[in-house]
């Protein structure tokens, strides 16, 4: 483990998903288990746990499965994470769950992942669950998908059944307009093509899962963004060593800022220079994505937790009529009329539901026009208008400054995930074939 | 370097990454929360915390106060360590006291001794008496498989009660840390680092440890198959044989449940190398309290343990 590389690129974060009963939590226990990546008490208390059940074999999935709940029922209710590493690369694993009562837990996992992993089971294909989380990762833009077409054991590791699942799923994610797919033939119970390459599959070539993992390259980046500095916090000492210290406190969500540049805080608008950047304590000329850093301005302006430092000649347009594709997480719907309130980036503002659009028929990614309200696990389209104008990037362009949240006001309940700008739940879906290859949602 | 090459020359070491994050979710505790606090034990996870929230807020202060929950039955270095630390950086502590609980007959001693689950109790009251609306735990995901279903900000109810079926969906990095009076939220800055990363961070930034975390000669006697120092706090009892063995801890807690392995890693780079190889988690190594049942630790998180 330790010798590693010691690059973030070589960490993979990466997300797990599918419908109930079709294998995750023995396929990340095999992965877990073959990769040598569980330690000998771990291993041992699975082993006593299946043995206290009555099993003959240990049962992989108790090695993921922590809630009593779940191991009562033999489902996963919630995400776990699990950090594992190879000689070859560093993983992340959001293991999320397949019931769609839990699908907002999918929606977690996958808004921070690189790759997602969708399981079906080789005997039933494609079903609505498959569907619904290759629309959210699509929707989220997990960059990479993979499908495990698991159980193969139970169809007599059959090409015909795998290819024609292969078939219609890629044909699915290409509706999508979506992330590249890898398909991938296994049985996690028999270890076919997770770790190990099967020796009943000789028909398929490619990688197996983990190799696949290794493999893969890692993209933070959907497009090019214009830097941009979400100010967290305000550090002012007053104390005798740094009495007229101002510093705002961030981590730079995309580009680069150096010492010396000119720019503008949102929403007021403002134009200033950098002064100095420090990272932690040590000074840097310049700073890029994903650094914590506090940067100190040229004058002495009225700058505050919520505000976004952009380049000055590169700024998002600012709004308060907000367009958004959203996946609704909460038990309670949201509705036309309704308040709430809308995070983006370290900016909380009152917000009113002016129209949901349309919420998206999964079957045929059909939009259905203006429903009113969406329950949970829905995805649609939202229009929100916001008490203070919002400095707003696309998520086609920014994961991190084109994606919100919105919070019922009452109970602080996170209701929906929402993404910036338009995508396939729109009421008039495009028919330019030509589009097809793009992201354009 | 030019400003403009995009990622490479900005592209963060694994150990920057983790800082990074943490620190990002320190300063968003500071920027939306009245009344923080640190859980802080004395142990490796808690000193790292405390040292990244130094750097958060440089050349301020750190702006929480901490809390320590005193089972009574602490590593005295351990104790000692901690007032230093406090001392040298100016920190306000809040003490919580197992001890007191059972003087005033509120706690009762349990038949095994261990006093890992009556901490629960003298935490949650504090939290309420000082207010606190954001508590941060060193808590990791890799230690543990209930830990590894844990959000970076975990809502708790008004009895600190950690509901696992309703956690709430956490998208991107936009923590949610709203909440209802006398409800609080627990933040683990530390989630996804693992023990390897902790270690290899401490060597990195000479992160001043206490001494227990290497090897050295101490009197033991077995329970449970563990090693347990022997003191005042319970043991050995009849039947038990002390011996003189070369030893280190993986972990800090309480006394008498708190084993230690045996070591030569007298250094942080031995340390390293030792839990590299090492075949048992830090808990299976050390813990007994998590051996209780299967889902101890979640039992005692429902019930506000961090």
């Amino acid at each position: 483990m330790n010798h590693l590389s010691d690059t973030a690129a070589d960490t993979l974060r990466f997300a797990t998903a599918g419908s109930v009963d079709d294998g995750k939590s023995t396929l990340v226990g095999r992965l877990l288990h073959d990769s040598k990546s569980v330690l000998a008490d771990q291993l041992e208390a699975v082993a006593h746990a299946s043995a206290s059940r009555g099993q003959a074999t240990p049962d992989l999935a108790l090695l993921t499965d922590g809630l009593r709940a779940e191991r009562e029922q033999g489902i996963t209710i919630d995400v776990a994470y699990r950090y594992f590493a190879t000689p070859r690369r560093r993983f992340i694993l959001a293991d999320t769950p397949g019931h769609v009562q839990y699908t907002r837990n999918m929606v977690t996992g996958a808004s921070t992942a690189e790759l997602t992993i969708i399981l079906v089971d080789a005997r039933h294909g494609v079903v609505e669950q498959t569907r619904r989380h290759t629309a959210i990762a699509a929707l989220l833009r997990v960059p990479q998908i993979v499908l495990a077409v698991n159980k193969m054991d139970l169809v007599g590791y059959e090409e015909s059944v795998f290819a024609k699942i292969a078939e219609e799923y890629t044909a699915y994610v290409k509706e999508l307009g979506g992330p590249e797919v890898t398909v991938i033939p296994i049985s996690a119970l028999a270890g076919d093509n997770v770790v190990d390459t099967s020796a009943h599959m000789d028909w398929y070539g490619g990688p197996t899962v983990l190799e696949h993992l290794e493999s893969v390259p890692v993209s933070h980046h959907l497009a090019p963004c214009a830097a941009r500095l979400p100010v967290q916090y305000v550090i002012r000492p007053q104390s005798p060593e740094h009495p007229d210290y101002r510093g705002y406190a961030g981590r730079i969500a995309e580009g680069t800022f150096r010492t010396g540049q000119q720019v503008r805080v949102l929403p007021s608008g403002r134009t200033t220079t950098i002064t100095a950047i420090e990272r932690l304590g040590t000074t840097v000329e310049s700073a890029g994505a994903l650094q914590s850093v506090t940067v100190l301005l040229s004058d002495d302006l009225d700058v505050a937790r919520g505000d976004l430092i952009v380049p000055a000649g590169d700024a998002p347009p600012t709004t308060r009529e907000v367009t958004a594709t959203v996946c609704h997480v909460a038990d309670q719907p949201l509705t036309t009329g309704q308040r709430v309130l809308l995070k983006h980036g370290t900016r909380t503002v009152k917000a009113l539901v002016t129209d949901i659009a349309s919420r998206l028929t999964l079957e045929d990614l059909s939009p259905y026009p203006h429903p009113g309200r969406l329950a949970a696990n829905d995805i649609g389209q939202v229009h929100l208008r916001t008490a203070e104008p919002l400095p707003l990037d696309t998520y086609a362009h920014s994961r991190r400054t084109g994606s919100f949240i919105l919070i019922d006001p009452a109970d602080g309940t996170t209701l929906t995930a929402g993404m910036a700008g338009e995508s396939f739940a729109r009421p008039d879906p495009a028919t330019d074939p030509a589009k097809d290859e793009e992201w354009d949602f | 370097m030019t400003a403009d090459a995009g990622e490479s020359p900005y592209a963060l070491s694994h150990p920057d990454a983790l800082e990074s994050e943490a620190v990002h979710i320190l300063r968003e505790v500071a920027g939306e929360f009245d009344n923080p606090v640190i859980l802080f034990s004395g142990g490796k996870d808690s000193i790292v915390m405390l040292h990244l929230a130094l750097k958060a807020f440089t050349p301020a202060p750190v702006p929480f106060a901490l809390l320590h929950v005193d089972t009574g039955h602490n590593f005295p270095e351990v104790l000692a360590f901690r007032d230093r630390v406090v001392a040298e950086h100016g920190l306000r502590l809040h003490i919580a006291s197992v001890q007191d609980y059972i003087d005033r007959g509120e706690l009762k001693e349990r038949p095994d001794g261990t006093r890992n689950p009556l901490q629960t109790r003298p935490l949650t009251d504090t939290i309420q008496q000082q207010r606190f609306d954001a508590v941060f735990g060193g808590g990791r995901r890799d230690e543990e498989k209930a830990r590894a279903k844990e959000r970076v900000f975990s809502l708790r109810d008004e009895f600190s009660q950690w509901d696992p079926r309703r956690q709430r969906p956490e998208l991107w990095n936009l923590y949610n840390g709203r909440h209802l009076p006398r409800e609080h939220v627990r933040v683990f800055p530390l989630s996804n680092w693992t023990e390897l990363d902790v270690w290899q961070y401490i060597a990195r930034e000479h992160i001043e440890l206490p001494a227990i975390y290497f090897a050295h000669d101490r009197e033991v006697f077995q329970r449970h198959h563990m090693w347990l120092t022997a003191g005042s706090w319970g043991g050995p009892r009849a039947g038990e044989r002390t011996e003189k063995r070369r030893v280190r801890y993986r972990t800090v807690g309480d006394m008498s449940c708190t084993g230690a392995v045996d070591s030569d890693a007298d250094t942080i780079d031995k340390v390293i190398t030792e839990i590299a190889a090492s075949r048992l988690t830090e808990r299976g190594a050390t813990r007994a309290d998590d051996k209780l049942s299967e889902a101890a630790m979640e039992d005692r998180k429902r019930e506000g343990y961090f």
